[in-house]
């Protein structure tokens, strides 16, 4: 029963990490980009082929894979998405879903179909037992590993967005765009800084989730629905809220999987729709907040 | 009741009459053959689409694309596995290419949903890779050159009680042939004295395995049986290592989709001694085979041909010798070319049985070892002319 309950929280984190940056766009710049999933699956890609064909060992894809996805998200940042912060969400909605189908054939014709496979170092793929009966703790290290790596970037991100300069810039920019701009702030480079992170952190996940989801083409696509839901269900005024939301659908899901394998992936959704009925804002958002 | 007998004969007259008079247009010797083959070239199952083709190119490249005095011309749509779009594919290939023969279909629905159009054009359609035991029955025009999941399962059922283990928990996607494969396994093996703890089912687009894994590892049978579409397999494997499960005293067994050629090297040592039942491998050790992945290899460097290959590679051959008996011409008496067909395949000897319109051929069990610093699918025992299990029943 514990294993479940580690294996959900493991599952959970990963969820966090590959949605945080969605939730950053999302909420902070109130900018609707579905094409998150395709930086993951980019950050992805890069471990992935980094750990194929240059044999660079995984722990250094990791930061790789979040400057890689940071420097594109910039870029794109700066050349596609800005014109869009001020176009009604329907626009940015089809753009962003026009990007993810481009990057879905992109990758299909550079890279191939076939699920990508990496090789993790020997130190992450063991696993620790603790107990015995039903309290017997399984714990693989991968997933120890995964767990660590989020909680520090939560701290991290928390820390950053509450108490330091370029978190409190960010949020007088979000809040009103003018003011900010009259106060010296360059309400462009925070945007832009913002992107990227948001953006790097996806990648970092989609690095991550390599072992765990599996890696293809169709990654962008087939997790963009786990992102919305931990975005919708967490809200998107604060880290809290995701993270959060993140941990209740991965130990939902899978204790659901283990306990009532019959009902599959269908109580993800129905605990989604309860939530969302009794709470529509999100479940951690303050009253008053925009 | 008697009117809309006669106007249903009146129609079949009427349709008779228009085949007699479409018949001569198919004579024109100089026509070229068309062959429609529809496959997924994109999305989760592109790596079927792909051997298939590269396997119906070699064929044509090592036979010449002239037969029977006729021009074989190959097209190639992509259905990036949507029925409705195979459907709507078939469609225009029969009506605007007046094709002389359907072929590909990726996944059990395309072929299910082209199947109807196969009977109402009398255009035989060869079912090059989807599995499932009833697609043969959907039209009288279906014949399959791949395999059926109920060949397979029932072979690995027949083995595993004789190999110290009685009791399994079977783990399949929920989906057409999934069901096919956890239906005729489990029943054979409870015939044979087994025991099944659990059958659990996953969905087909599932992301994280670890907890139908863990509840089998809690159940602790003495092997897993696994059915998952290839492609899928490798997750699968990793995780059943991760979770300590081979340490635990579980094996793993399951249908050749999970150890897939394709894919089986990128595996890693997790994959070794896992035990599966299939009608082909790479590393079949008979002459012909070795001159048949020798070939695809070099016209497809980095690529191995696996048991999708094998299917288009045959279905190919299976349309080429149809055709010589047929003098040229398509419909029934192209259909009537392919029945009962018995010929040598790199997979082995194999038959289209004139009945069932399905492939009759050797099961082989075989266990991953690693061969020249390659992990392969190696044989070590045989099950000969299996017919599909699915049929024989009734």
């Amino acid at each position: 029963m514990l294993t479940i309950l580690f294996d959900g929280i493991a599952y959970g984190m990963l969820l966090f990490i590959l949605a945080v940056g969605l939730a950053v766009t999302m909420g902070l710049m109130n900018f609707i980009n579905l094409a998150h999933g395709a930086f993951a699956m980019m950050g992805g890609y890069i471990t992935v082929l980094l750990m194929q064909r240059a044999g660079v060992p995984f722990i250094v894809c990791l930061p790789l894979a979040f400057i890689g996805t940071a420097l594109l998200g910039a870029v794109l940042e700066r050349t596609l998405y800005r014109p869009l912060y001020h176009r009604p969400h329907l626009d940015q909605v089809l753009f962003s879903i026009g990007l993810v189908f481009m990057a879905v054939a992109a990758v299909d014709y550079f890279v191939g179909s076939s699920q990508q496979l990496i090789q993790l170092p020997e130190w992450l793929s063991g696993r620790t037992e603790i107990g015995t009966g039903a309290w017997t703790l399984g714990m693989g290290h991968y997933r120890i590993f995964i767990i660590v790596v989020c909680a520090a970037l939560t701290v991290g991100l928390q820390f950053i967005l509450s108490s330091t300069r370029f978190g409190s810039r960010l949020r007088a920019s979000v809040d009103d765009q003018r003011v900010a701009a009259g106060l010296g702030i360059d309400v462009n480079r925070v945007f832009l800084a913002t992107f990227a992170v948001g953006s790097g952190l996806a990648g970092l996940g989609g690095a991550l989730g390599a072992e765990v989801l599996g890696m293809d083409p169709q990654f962008a696509l087939k997790f963009m629905t786990y992102f919305l839901i931990v975005v919708a269900v967490g809200g998107t005024s604060s880290i809290t809220g995701p993270l959060l939301a993140a941990l209740l659908l991965g130990i939902a899901d899978v204790a659901g999987k283990y306990y009532i394998p019959k009902m599959g992936p269908f109580i993800v959704y129905s605990l989604m729709i309860a939530i969302l009925i009794w709470r529509p804002q999100g479940l951690f958002v303050r009253r008053g907040g925009k | 009741m008697t009117v809309p007998m006669k106007r249903r004969t009146l129609l079949l007259a009427g349709t008779a009459s228009i085949g007699a008079l479409a018949a001569p247009s198919a004579f024109s010797q100089a026509a070229p053959f068309k062959i429609g083959l529809i496959l997924p070239m994109t999305g989760q199952q592109a790596s079927t689409g792909r051997q298939i083709e590269a396997a119906a190119k070699l064929y044509m490249a090592q036979n010449g694309d002239t037969v029977a005095g006729r021009k074989v011309q190959l097209i190639l749509k992509d259905d990036t596995s949507l029925p409705d779009m195979t459907k709507r594919l078939a469609q225009e290939l029969i009506v605007n290419d007046k094709v002389g023969v359907l072929a590909g279909m990726g996944i059990t629905p395309s072929a299910l949903a082209v199947a109807p159009l196969a009977t109402q054009s009398k255009t035989p359609l060869v079912v090059m890779a989807a599995a499932t035991s009833i697609i043969t029955e959907a039209s009288p025009f279906i014949v399959r050159t791949s395999f059926t999941l109920p060949q397979a399962s029932v072979a690995l059922a027949d083995w595993a009680p004789k190999n110290g283990i009685q009791s399994v928990v079977s783990l399949v996607s929920d989906y057409g042939p999934g069901i096919d494969a956890e239906k005729f396994f489990n029943d054979r093996f409870k015939l044979n004295g087994g025991k099944v703890v659990e059958a659990l089912r996953v969905p087909l687009r599932n992301p994280d395995f670890a907890p139908f894994l863990q509840k089998v590892r809690d159940l602790k049978p003495d092997a897993l049986f696994v059915f998952v579409p290839s492609g899928a397999g490798a997750a699968v494997m990793k995780q059943f290592v991760e979770r300590g499960m081979d340490k635990a005293g579980i094996k793993l067994i399951g249908t050749g989709d999970v150890t897939d050629d394709d894919q089986l090297n990128g595996m890693g040592e997790g994959a070794l001694g896992v035990v599966t039942a299939h009608h082909y491998s790479t590393a079949h050790p008979s002459a012909m085979n070795k001159r048949f992945v020798e070939a695809f290899e070099k016209a497809n460097p980095g690529m191995r041909p696996n048991f999708m290959a094998m299917g288009g590679y045959d279905g190919m051959r299976v349309i080429y010798e149809a055709l010589k008996t047929s003098k040229g011409q398509g419909g029934q008496a192209l259909l009537d070319g392919m029945k009962g067909q018995t010929f040598e395949s790199p997979r082995g000897n194999v038959y289209i049985d004139a009945q069932t319109r399905d492939i009759v051929q050797n099961i082989y069990l075989r266990k991953v070892e690693r061969k020249d610093g390659q992990l392969y699918n190696v044989e070590f025992d045989v099950i000969k002319d299996v017919k599909d299990p699915g049929k024989t029943k009734k």
